[in-house]
């Protein structure tokens, strides 16, 4: 019996029982993820150089100004292209749920290790929903304004007063994303036992059931059944 | 080398035979993109102004063709579309431009023509300078002249943003920003810029600018006994005056020559995203950066236990139980 997925996507399934691990992201979509992270973090130096005069130095990473400039947009697109996939089969475990409401209220209990007055939760918590969310949302803030501002090959699309206006939403969106990308990262390390979901693909029963045991529950009711269902 | 040139007083002198050294030095920059040290000048040169009178201009491109050859570039043949512009705007090897507007005076019914050289107005207050990411791509003499370093340049366009008279181009092949250097390497040397002395009606003057506001003066009190109540010197102090200044005879509507702006300043969203705001910002994140790190150092890190571990083993298996139960059924 295929039961319908409610928290968990495609691919996500117990991997073994003694100890439980659980299949958190196929290789396919961590791949996907660091190529996107490769992106975000060369965007992020190359972007800070030009942000702030004092990280102009940083330019040299990427063989001087002339080639920074050159590369930042490109390997937007890059990242647009790539952020795009993530998005595909990332949406619909994020949209909203009800349980998420609560979890927010109590997020002070989390930051307490107090993890237990949570509601249970299914594949991603509220806060990981407002990183997708705030990423893809700014993510198309800085590809739609970086566009405008391309000087090399789109110096006409919008008149001068747009492109004022698209260079400091450019930067502000992009001081955001950094927010966002400090919030992201640092999760991940300070709730251990996380990073191997994106290295290994793997986190162990104990993680599931501790910050995600809608979704393990549903997993553990999925044995036997077509996992790719 | 020989004696330092003297600074320029006028674009009419012939240059000396004897070669002279540069009297244009980097430590005579005043202002330096993207760099908030500039060390204080030893001396200050004497500031320097173009004065453009729009009046005596009979738009023969003269200026033009004298800033082609002097700076030695090659603006592409364009195909003529029924207008006296050419080329069709400034470009990256065009650095100045006769722009001609037709203009029927509603309080004279006179038809006039409106001839104004455009070009860099090398603001006291530099957009492009205050825009410009790179450091030491644009700078300022202290004689008021804008220079941008093309060295320095990578082609980013934000000195289009930052400009208020829309001046700058960027090259599509050397993907470097240009415009009017005021001639800064003939004025190093004691000459005038090539398009003040190539005027055959004078309607270009260069001097100091105390002399071109006196010059100008003159001027605007000719153009008045002529019934032109309304001249006037163009030097916009929104952007705290130019060293490229017009005699307009109709000074009260700068814009009906050719869109000339009527009170030119940095646009406040360009001084916004590049005031203290950057520094803010990155303020606001290093200080994000520094308190995910303190607190991962001091806070306790949200950890998985063996009890939960054995919990999750038992929903499994007994899933998996229930699962085999409701299949044997």
């Amino acid at each position: 019996m295929a039961d319908k997925r409610i928290y968990s996507a495609p691919g996500d399934r117990i991997e073994t029982k003694h100890p439980v691990t659980v299949n958190r992201y196929r290789g396919y979509t961590r791949v996907n993820h660091w190529v996107t992270a490769a992106c975000m973090i060369v965007l992020l130096i190359s972007g800070l150089s030009f942000f702030h005069p004092s990280l102009f130095f940083l330019t040299g990473l990427f063989g001087g100004g002339q080639m920074t400039r050159w590369l930042h947009p490109i390997v937007g697109l890059v990242l647009v292209a790539s952020f795009l996939l993530l998005f595909a089969q990332m949406w619909k475990l994020n949209l909203p749920r009800r349980e998420d409401v609560e979890w927010s209220r109590k997020i002070g209990d989390l930051l307490q290790g107090n993890e237990e007055a949570l509601p249970e939760l299914g594949k991603y918590n509220a806060g990981q929903k407002v990183v997708f969310w705030g990423m893809s949302g700014l993510i198309v803030v800085l590809v739609t304004t970086g566009i405008m501002i391309w000087e090399q090959y789109f110096p006409d699309l919008v008149s001068i007063p747009v492109r004022r206006i698209a260079v400091a939403v450019h930067a502000l969106a992009a001081l955001f994303t950094i927010l966002i990308f400090i919030v992201h990262v640092y999760a991940a390390i300070w709730t251990r036992g996380t990073i191997r979901a994106m290295t290994r693909g793997t986190v162990t029963g104990g993680w599931a059931f501790r910050h995600h045991r809608k979704w393990l529950r549903e997993l553990a009711g999925r044995q036997g059944s077509d996992p790719s269902k | 080398m020989s004696e330092r040139a003297p600074e320029p007083v006028t674009a009419a002198a012939n240059p000396p035979l004897q070669p002279l050294a540069s009297n244009l030095l980097p430590s005579d920059v005043i202002r330096v993109s993207a760099t908030s040290d500039v060390p204080a000048p030893e001396r200050e040169l004497t500031p320097v102004a173009k004065l453009i009178d729009v009046s005596k201009c009979i738009g023969c491109k003269a200026c033009q063709s004298a800033c082609i050859e002097w700076n030695d570039t090659h603006p592409d043949l364009e195909e003529n579309v029924g207008v006296y512009e050419n080329p069709h705007d400034l470009t990256p090897d065009m650095f100045t431009l006769m722009r001609f507007t037709e203009y029927e005076n509603p309080v004279t019914n006179e038809f006039e023509w409106l001839i104004r050289k455009d070009g860099c107005m090398h603001c006291a207050d530099p957009g492009c300078l205050k825009a410009c990411p790179a450091p030491g791509a644009i700078v300022q003499y202290s004689n008021g002249i804008v220079d941008f370093i093309s060295d320095n340049c990578i082609g980013c366009g934000y000195c289009i943003a930052g400009c208020p008279f829309n001046i700058p181009r960027i090259s599509k092949t050397a993907h470097v920003s240009k415009k009017c250097t005021l001639c800064s390497d003939r004025v190093a040397v004691g000459q005038g810029p090539a398009c003040a002395k190539a005027c055959p009606t004078k309607a270009i003057s260069f001097g100091t600018k105390e002399d071109m506001v006196e010059l100008a003066n003159e001027r605007v009190e000719d153009l008045k006994s002529r019934g032109y109540d309304h001249a006037g010197l163009y030097d916009p102090q929104g952007v705290g005056g130019t060293h490229v200044m017009y005699v307009l005879h109709h000074a009260d509507q700068p814009s009906l020559y050719s869109g000339l702006p009527d009170d030119p300043q940095i646009s406040p969203v360009v001084r916004s995203w590049k005031g203290p705001a950057k520094t803010v910002g990155l303020a606001v994140a290093g200080l994000a950066a520094a308190g995910a790190v303190l607190h991962g150092i001091f806070a306790r890190a949200n950890e998985v236990t063996a009890h939960e571990e054995g919990e999750a083993e038992d929903l499994v298996a007994h899933r998996n139980h229930a699962q085999q139960g409701d299949r044997e059924a």
